[in-house]
Parts: C-alpha cells; structure tokens; sequence
C-alpha cells in the first residue's frame, strides 16, 4: 500500500515518514511512503497544516506528527 | 490536530486525568510561590558576595529563569488546551466571506489562539485565499500569529513586567489589524503567484472535516504535547538570549546605550527595524536582549520596534512565502508591515 505524506520539508515532515515507516516495518507490513513537498500539491488536498497524511488518496490525519496507534489503524 | 481520526474512547471517562491535572497546577502554584526563597538558598551556597556583579548575575540566573520556564511551562500548556479548540479549518469558516475591516480584527486575534508553524505558513495562506477569505484579512492573521504569541508575551511578563507586556500585546495587534486593512485597500490580488490566483480564482468552499468533538483527557494530551514540543524548541534560545542579556549587562556601557537607543536618537528606531529583519531568532531569544538592553537606558519604542521586527519581519519566512507572493507583494508586505512597526517605535519613544 502506499501513504502519503504531505509537507515541505519541516522536522516534523521528517519525523512523520521515519515514524510510519518505523511502525510498518514493526507491524511487517509492506508500505511505500511518498513524501511529497510540492505545494501546489499539497494545497491539492485541501490541506492547511502540515505534516499531513494521505491514504488512499483521503487525508486522514494533518497539522502533527501522528501517534503510533493511528500509524497502526491505517496499515489495518 | 488529530480531530478526525475517530479513536474508540471510553463513555463514562475516568476523574484521574482531572484530578492529575489539577494536582499537577497545584504543585506548580506551591513551586512558584517558593522560587525566591530556593533561589537565595542556591545563590548563598555558592561562596560569591551577593550584591557584587557576579552575585547578582547568579541570583538572576536562579530565580528569573526557573521563574520564566515555569511561567512558560503553565501557559504554554494552557494555551495548548485553548488552541485545541480552535483549528485552521475553523479559523477559515469563521473569516470566509468576511468584510474587511471586522474581518482584519477577527484575523489578528484568531491569529493569537489558532494553532500555527510557520513551516505550514503557506498551506495556511493558500487555504485562507482559496477560501475566499480576502488577501489583506488574510495578512492580518499572518502577521499577528507569529507576532503576538504566548511565548512572547510570558517572557515579557516575566522579565521585563506586565506593563510593557501589555503594550506589546495591544500594539501587535494593532499594527497586524492595519497592515492588513492596508494591504487589502491596495487591491494586490494580482500580484500573488500565477498558480495561487488560479486556486483562489476556483474557490471551492471548504468542505468542513467531521469527526467527534475532542474529549476534555483529548485536549489535555495536546496541552502536554505543545509543552514537549514548544519547550523543547525554545529552551536553547531561552539559554542563548539570557546569556547575551547577560554579556549586554555586564560589558555594554550604559551611555554608549543611551546614545545609540535612547529616545533622543530618532534614527535609532529606523536603524533597530532594518536590524532586526536578517535576524532569526523567537520571542525566547529575543527578550532577554531586550530586558537587557532596556536595562542600560535604551528607549523603550525602540526595544519594541526591535523585537517586533525580529519576530514579524523574518528572513526565512519571506522566503517560505516566496512560493505563493510575488517580490513586488513580498516588498509591500515588509513595507506596510516595518511602517506599522516604526510608528509604533516613535509614538513610545515620544510618549514615554
């Protein structure tokens, strides 16, 4: 499956990728994460606080660095 | 924020994490009415005489830095609560379609409480245009969110007194309220970026993401994380700031001070502006340097004129909002924005 996450480039941008792929590869599951910085992108989604979460094209989480236990219910 | 993420949650919720709350401010109250006798108690273990030079910097460092990381502590978690009440998506229902004018004030306060980075600045700034929210409403909330925030003015509070906080307060608002009003008078639509005029041209009204509304144990859990991360981010700068204060304290001659940033140099408050804008550093590093330089005889409307100009006219956030302003906006931006700043740096000069 593939996540997206939506940001420019910010720590926190950073933190939400190695957070995801972290859990994933925990969990033993197989996910690509895209990250993708461009803007117009990004304000595609209808998104106005970042680091933002796609998956399956649907923002599922925006404005922090997820928890784990979210990361998890999107891999289900 | 987390809003939409549905996350099973308990019907009856348990009393702890009120009572864990509660008890964690109740500590905090009996700490902070301790600080000045555990502050002496730590200056007099070190063998320096108290009223010298270094005894004083000692008993300062003791007692108005734990003083103001307490402070900080207590409101920036409050705050934290507050903010999870309010979130960009509602922030733009609440300024879609909104006139200038009343919009403008409603911006620049909303600016005060919504949750904001300036890493997100632009998806922020895109959303609100996109929205139909008009530009110069759109520039009072984004030049008051990182102007007027709560790490500023605790600090203020903290070292330098409520008086002077008070003011800047009021004042930042002020001057993100007119430079917006100004901004939108001037009709510069035209001068955002191709591709944002597009989206803002196809303005599709924002559909509203549901979810439950956060439970009380929920907005706590946010309050905590803004301590973590709004902490962990300023302490460093706290620690830079309080040691330049110090240097400034120590070494910078008081009539070198005064003539250079008291009221009489009126060049001083231009000079201060233009200064401050290649300087990135947040409220946490700045006041110090400015309590420090106040306390060496520097003009109060030039200190302000100085701190708002490091805070709201910053380099790297000129050049994050590049990719949706053209240079000719940007341009008018610093103008409108380093007027609004330098009447608010001679009108103090002149009234205090």
């Amino acid at each position: 499956m593939e996540i997206k996450v939506l940001g420019t480039g910010c720590a926190k941008c950073r933190a939400t990728v190695e957070l995801i792929e972290r859990v994933a590869r925990e969990a033993g599951r197989e996910v690509s994460v895209v990250k993708i910085e461009d803007l117009r992108r990004i304000a595609g989604y209808g998104v106005m606080s970042t680091p933002a979460v796609v998956v399956g094209e649907k923002v599922v989480h925006k404005g922090s660095v997820p928890a784990p236990d979210e990361v998890l219910g999107w891999l289900a | 924020m987390s809003a939409e993420v549905e996350a099973p949650r308990p019907s009856h919720p348990a009393p702890w994490p009120h009572l864990a709350v509660l008890a964690a401010v109740a500590a905090w109250f009996w700490l902070y009415g301790r600080l000045p006798a555990i502050s002496e108690a730590l200056t007099a273990l070190i063998p320096v005489e108290r009223h010298s030079h270094t005894g004083e910097a000692l008993a300062f460092f003791f007692y108005d830095v734990p003083k103001v990381l307490m402070l900080l502590a207590l409101i920036v978690f409050a705050m934290g609560v507050v903010r999870s009440f309010f979130s960009p998506e509602r922030t733009r229902a609440l300024l879609a379609g909104r006139r200038e004018g009343v919009g403008n004030v409603l911006a620049a306060l909303l600016g005060v409480v919504t949750p904001f980075c300036s890493c997100s600045a632009v998806p922020l700034f895109i959303g609100l245009v996109s929205a139909g929210v008009p530009l110069g409403v759109t520039f009072s909330f984004l030049i008051a969110a990182p102007m007027v925030n709560e790490v500023a003015l605790v600090m203020l509070f903290g070292l330098v007194g409520p008086v002077v906080a008070l003011t800047y307060f009021s004042f930042g608002l002020a001057v993100a309220i007119l430079a917006g009003w100004v901004i939108g008078r001037l009709h510069l639509e035209g001068w955002l970026q191709d591709w944002v005029r597009d989206i803002a041209t196809g303005a599709s009204a924002p559909e509203e993401a549901g979810g439950a509304p956060l439970s009380m144990v929920e907005r706590y859990r946010l309050g905590v994380e803004a301590l973590r991360e709004i902490m962990g981010r300023v302490w460093l700068w706290i620690l830079l700031g309080i040691a330049m204060g110090a240097l400034i304290h120590g070494y910078v001659p008081e009539d070198l001070m005064v003539r250079i940033m008291g009221a009489d140099a009126w060049w001083s408050v231009p000079a201060a502006v233009v200064l401050g804008i290649p300087m990135y550093t947040n409220a946490a590093g700045v006041i110090p340097i400015v309590e420090a330089l106040l306390g060496k005889g520097a003009a109060l409307g030039t200190v302000l004129a100085f701190m708002m100009s490091v805070i709201a006219l910053s380099l790297p956030e000129m050049i994050i909002l590049r990719q949706v302003l053209t240079l000719r906006l940007i341009a008018v931006f610093i103008g409108v924005v380093g007027s609004g700043i330098l009447a608010v740096g001679f009108l103090f000069n002149l009234l205090f």
